[in-house]
């Protein structure tokens, strides 16, 4: 019965729904190593996103506007993570966990005062955003039931993976943050601004972890829960390191977590502890990191001929 | 004293000052009643003998997750797999509690003894996959907390539910394996004395022992201690297995201490209190208690302000947020410590034309 859950499309529909989240926070992951700096604050950016989305597309009456105004937040919060890293030479790791925390209780604090809910949203009338069928693609077998009838913001993150890859390797901006990333003397020394370039780039990680955030709660779920972001930001930094810190790699490492996610939500209504099934997705991280990891350390053995 | 550390003080004690100020003004935002939620936060722990209690038992286990990450921060690894190591350390004692009879009295010892061999387990295995995989401790001590949890929630709803109670909870551990009372009208248990026994042996270990000082010579610059002739590997496997097994042992002491079930079905949080402790701490389990008092004062007078007002605990999750994001930050303030050192530069060089 299992077996035959897995091989539905639904279960592929499933897991590319529960991919869009981790993807979005991965690409975020991407692009601020690429400019050189850890973004563990994903957590938060999250966490925080998922209440605002909920909040703005309510209070504006509009699943869009609700997602623009999240992702200036967004933005906003990553700036505010430069600032601190960058400005008051805060360690990076620490300022994203003190980030982290004060979502954790502003998330709580400002819910129970906007909604007089706990944990819940469930009295703010918010507007998700909509599942789409795809004309055409729709009609084919399988492919069709597996891609098609999926919430607009997947088809955004899997746009924003072929966006992210032109920005990051044909654009004058993306060339600057990599080689600030790889070496910012030799960046500054040619004329870059490496302070800038790490802003913007913070800006941008910050924005594509809101749209993962807003998702959440406007897409995955329809409403805010506490905590929903549930470690998904720490994945997405695994992801990101697996997928080599690139747009596509981490895409696909993505889609295996995603699997991961899916696989552990169809193997709760078998007979198997629910408590293990829901290991799944951190085990597979955590194994898939040591093979990564190991796989590369080899190869960087190799190239330098020990 | 000298400047660096007078500064350091000062700026700790103001950035608390500030992050209080942000957390009073978010009160007066958000209560109907913020004087007496103000109120009631600072003073609640003094009113009676039973809440100073609360403070002195809320402030054991944070002493021990504070020296636990003081000791793995100092080799610079960033495991955060401490959370688990607690988790884990609660959930062993109690199932080495209830599975076994051991003779009276040496039966929390060997409870909390396991339950830091555990602890340790966890937090060196990411430490492990360093060492052989080189993959980065950050996130796979993350990914631990999860696993661990999850398991745990699997051990007590399978091996250790009673399922005679009303909620999810293990079965009662023995009275003779619980930590005693020591003082009356309260819960302050043994435990603080275990606590402060680890803060005085932990700060030994880091600053008076050599394996000490090779952690935080690693800590400081891994390659000169490496060219020195310290060995890396030891020294961050040391680290890892003795903050997990500080981390497990805090675990079991809470859980023999405060409760006499196991009922942790969702995160504790500890992993994290841990980082801000050893923020405050900078990293010396000497300072730890202090910076557990702190915390836990607040914590106190927070549940004391949520019962009696409308303002919620969690404004001191926030509080702490930004203590650690002031502390942290080394350029706050730096234009004063330039001036302190220019003043005090200043003083010394007229002393001498004085003297001369």
């Amino acid at each position: 019965m299992i077996l035959e859950a897995f091989l539905s499309p639904d279960f592929f529909n499933a897991a590319l729904r529960a991919t869009t989240p981790i993807l979005f926070a991965t690409l975020a992951s991407a692009v601020a190593v690429k400019a050189g700096i850890i973004n563990m604050a994903l957590e938060g950016i999250m966490l925080f996103s998922a209440l605002f989305g909920v909040v703005f597309s309510s209070l504006f009456h509009s699943a869009w506007l609700g997602l623009f105004a999240t992702m200036i937040l967004g933005g906003f919060i990553g700036l505010f993570l430069a600032f601190f890293v960058l400005r008051l030479k805060t360690d990076e790791i620490l300022a994203a966990i003190a980030i982290n925390l004060i979502a954790n209780g502003a998330t709580v604090l400002l819910l129970l005062t906007v909604s007089g809910d706990r944990g819940v949203s469930s009295s703010i009338k918010s507007i998700p955003l909509q599942r789409i069928a795809i004309p055409v693609i729709e009609n084919i077998p399988f492919l069709g039931e597996v891609i098609s009838n999926q919430n607009i913001l997947t088809y955004i993150s899997l746009i924003m993976v072929v966006i992210v890859h032109i920005f990051l390797y044909k654009t004058p901006l993306g060339l600057r943050i990599r080689a600030v990333g790889e070496n910012k003397d030799a960046a500054e020394s040619v004329g870059i601004s490496s302070r800038k370039i790490q802003y913007i780039a913070l800006m941008i990680s910050g924005i594509l972890a809101s749209m993962g955030g807003f998702f959440l709660s406007g897409g995955y779920m329809t409403n805010f829960t506490t905590g929903m972001s549930a470690g998904r930001g720490f994945i997405a930094l695994a992801a990101s390191a697996m997928g080599g810190n690139t747009p596509i790699g981490g895409f696909l490492v993505s889609l295996l977590f995603g699997a991961a996610q899916a696989l552990a939500n169809i193997l709760q209504l078998g007979a198997w502890p629910h408590e293990l099934i829901q290991m799944l997705p951190y085990v597979t991280t955590l194994v898939g990191l040591g093979i990564y990891s190991y796989l590369k350390m080899k190869k960087m053995e190799r190239l330098s001929g020990k | 004293m000298n400047i660096n550390k007078k500064f350091d003080i000062m700026r700790t004690l103001l950035a608390i000052g500030i992050a209080l100020f942000i957390s009073f003004l978010i009160i007066v935002l958000t209560s109907e009643e913020p004087l007496n939620a103000i109120i009631q936060l600072i003073t609640g722990p003094l009113q009676s003998k039973r809440r100073f209690g609360n403070v002195i038992e809320a402030m054991i286990p944070l002493i021990f997750t504070g020296v636990g990450v003081s000791i793995m921060f100092a080799a610079n690894q960033i495991n955060l797999a401490g959370e688990g190591a607690f988790h884990i350390g609660g959930l062993i004692a109690t199932f080495v509690a209830i599975n076994t009879t051991l003779p009276l009295g040496i039966s929390p010892l060997v409870c909390i003894i396991v339950a830091g061999v555990f602890g340790a387990l966890v937090t060196v295995i990411p430490a492990i996959l360093k060492i052989k995989t080189n993959s980065d401790v950050l996130v796979s001590s993350l990914m631990m907390n999860y696993i661990v949890f999850n398991f745990a929630n699997y051990i007590l709803n399978y091996f250790l539910r009673d399922s005679s109670a009303g909620s999810v909870v293990s079965y009662a551990v023995p009275q003779a394996t619980q930590l005693n009372t020591i003082i009356q009208g309260t819960r302050i248990h043994i435990g603080l004395f275990i606590a402060i026994a680890v803060a005085i042996l932990g700060y030994i270990f880091l600053y008076k022992t050599k394996t000490g000082y090779e952690i935080r010579l690693t800590g400081e610059n891994q390659d000169f201690a490496r060219y020195s002739g310290i060995n890396i590997v030891k020294v961050t496997l040391i680290s890892a297995l003795l903050g997990g097994f500080i981390f497990g042992m805090g675990g079991g002491v809470e859980l023999l201490g405060m409760y006499n079930r196991f009922s942790w079905t969702s995160q504790l949080g500890y992993g994290w209190d841990a980082i801000i402790i050893t923020t405050l701490a900078r990293k010396n389990p000497l300072y730890v208690p202090f910076a557990a008092f702190f915390l836990a004062y607040l914590r106190t007078g927070a549940s004391i302000m949520a019962r009696s007002t409308d303002v919620v605990t969690e404004i001191v999750v926030i509080t702490q947020g930004i203590i650690i994001l002031l502390v942290v930050a080394e350029q706050f303030l730096s234009k004063y410590k330039h001036k302190m050192i220019a003043k005090e530069a200043k003083a010394t060089i007229s002393n001498i034309k004085e003297a001369e």
